[in-house]
């Protein structure tokens, strides 16, 4: 990347007086790495390729938790998912969290970016303090907004003089997850949009100032141009995040549903359904399900990329 | 980085534009540090002042009263033992196997290269989350609910870890080992004496963010643990609220026992982190 003055000095020179052993040796260096990919590959065959085949073996069974006396029952349990409505609320809560959270964090990430780069003193504040909150565990951060919401003796509502029942009333708990997810995740898509800002070659903005751009037309023109890789990586990193919620959502409603089930997530129901029903093949089978779902969106994605490339050539 | 920061410090003068937007930050910094500083405050007041209504801000009457009743109550020492254990060991072994692979994708040949590839990629998309029955029926199988080797081991192949370290090795000239091996250089002295140190901001940004993610995993240990001595620190503290009622003095002070020590590493590491985020790449192109 950086390194392209070593690569001009040392190549020629060792490349002219290489004779043909050299080649081979040099070629040979390259070969037969299997041993480099070896132990991260045996990790991954444990603990992602081997669950993810049981986990297919098991969905077309009526396992439960002890693994034992398992029948197959063919495509039942997809047939039943399928048919169980509070799967399709589960999975509506998670993508109706997941579009409120994904454009407001991009949007605060890059605002946040910007006010912490151009502003020249007390840059580590900012950053400090933007950051910090991603720095929490899940369970401390929901524990802190779950106080915070309380009524009566939460902060928030007397701040701000409100009575907004947040836990409480259905059509205010995931606006109350949303909030707090938006302040304790925010800080990792700041840190990348800061580290791409950071990146963007100064003389772009001296050009554009001596053609009498405005700063407004450097953000529009340079900047957001400049950060279009990188949106679409903070947007597809929170996409797949988002839609795994669980954490918050459970330890915020004091690890229930939530208010007429209103912030029960796929995933919580998928382990309820395997931890507390018992039921392992069930619960397999919507795990599938959700990993066919967040490859579609993967694929896509990579659909729509290969698609603007294209356009753009 | 420092010395430009100085000489702009001394040099600039206090605009109108930067007037505005240093009041603009330490109003949204504010709002940041409140919920914290609300924790810190609720933490420093008795049980039957957490809980008074109307709320407010700061104690009346200061006490460390919960700072102490949970450092006698509860196993907040071998929670935090358990934590760093798990976490360190997670670290240590991504960042090895997760070096090795990166590196053995990007720069060296061998059969079957490009369907492991493609086989990685698509782990990308599995988690805990994803797949969490399955994974503990698994891990169940092998004997390691209720151990350490339970929560660490499956934490330690993530895919994504391999991937941006990949990127970062394909973009290493080629020449600069391959003049180390037309000098005789074998394939492993190539790795650790060249191709490691030039990859060490980005390994510092793996680690440092394989050590965040661990030390605040709460689902997977939340899965495969019941055992009190084993639990990890955000695992702890829920359960500090489960099983007293809500004490909420105790549970701001053990939330901030939990977060403290990574914040006080980012203060310290902070520039590194970032420098480490713009290196692998990831922020940049």
């Amino acid at each position: 990347m950086t390194t392209t003055s070593a690569e001009t000095v040392i190549a020629p020179a060792r490349a002219q007086s290489a004779a043909a052993s050299a080649t081979v040796r040099r070629k040979q260096g390259f070969q037969h790495g299997g041993w480099f990919v070896a132990p991260f590959l045996v990790l991954f065959a444990l603990f992602v390729i081997w669950p993810l085949l049981r986990g297919i073996y098991l969905s077309f069974t009526d396992a439960n938790i002890s693994g034992e006396g398992a029948n197959f029952v063919g495509l039942d349990n997809y047939r039943e998912a399928l048919k169980d409505s509070a799967m399709w609320d589960a999975l509506g809560h998670s993508a109706y969290f997941t579009l409120l959270v994904v454009p407001c964090i991009t949007v605060l990430a890059f605002f946040l970016a910007m006010l912490a780069h151009h502003i020249e003193r007390g840059k580590w504040v900012w950053r400090l303090c933007f950051f910090a909150p991603f720095l929490l565990p899940s369970t401390v951060a929901a524990n802190m907004w779950q106080w915070l919401f309380t009524q009566g003796i939460g902060l928030f509502n007397e701040t701000f003089g409100l009575t907004t029942p947040w836990l409480t009333d259905k059509s205010y708990a995931m606006l109350a997850i949303v909030i707090e997810t938006l302040w304790w995740t925010v800080g990792f898509s700041f840190l990348l949009y800061l580290a791409a800002l950071q990146g963007i070659p100064g003389h772009l903005y001296e050009a554009a100032k001596l053609d009498g751009a405005n700063a407004w037309h450097r953000m529009v023109h340079i900047t957001l141009p400049m950060l279009r890789h990188i949106t679409g990586l903070v947007v597809a990193l929170q996409v797949l995040a988002s839609l795994q919620l669980f954490d918050q959502a459970v330890v915020m409603m004091d690890f229930g549903p939530g208010p007429e089930l209103a912030t029960r997530s796929f995933v919580q129901y998928t382990l309820e359904q395997g931890f507390t029903s018992y039921r392992v093949g069930y619960a397999s089978a919507m795990s599938i399900i959700f990993f066919v779902i967040i490859a579609a969106v993967a694929l896509g994605r990579m659909v729509l990329l290969r698609n603007r490339e294209e356009g753009a050539r | 980085m420092t010395a430009t920061q100085i000489r702009v410090r001394t040099r600039k003068p206090w605009t109108a534009g930067q007037i505005v937007l240093t009041l603009l930050g330490v109003a949204v910094s504010a709002v940041f540090v409140a919920p914290v500083a609300a924790a810190l405050f609720t933490s420093l007041k008795s049980e039957a002042e957490a809980a008074e209504i109307p709320p407010h801000w700061l104690p009346k009457v200061w006490t460390g009263q919960a700072w102490k009743a949970l450092w006698e109550t509860g196993n907040v020492s071998t929670w935090f033992v358990n934590s760093l254990v798990v976490s360190v060991v997670v670290t240590a072994v991504v960042l090895t196997v997760a070096a090795l692979a990166g590196y053995g994708f990007a720069r060296t040949e061998f059969r079957g290269k490009s369907v492991l590839m493609g086989v990685v990629m698509a782990g990308l998309m599995i988690s805990p989350a994803v797949l969490g029955v399955p994974l503990f029926t698994t891990v169940q199988q092998m004997g390691m609910v209720d151990t350490y080797w339970g929560m660490i081991l499956p934490q330690c192949a993530p895919a994504a870890m391999v991937y941006i370290l990949y990127k970062f090795f394909q973009g290493v000239p080629r020449e600069l080992e391959e003049a180390a091996f037309i000098d005789g250089a074998g394939r492993w002295r190539v790795f650790f004496t060249i191709v490691v140190p030039l990859a060490r901001p980005s390994l510092a940004a793996v680690g440092i963010f394989t050590f965040i993610a661990s030390w605040n995993n709460f689902l997977w240990p939340y899965m495969v643990t019941n055992n009190p001595d084993l639990m990890t620190m955000p695992n702890g503290i829920a359960t500090v609220m489960n099983s007293y009622g809500i004490q909420w003095a105790q549970l701001m002070a053990g939330g901030l026992m939990a977060g403290l020590p990574l914040i006080v590493v980012f203060v310290f590491f902070q520039r590194q982190i970032v420098a480490g985020v713009a290196h692998t790449g990831l922020a940049g192109q």
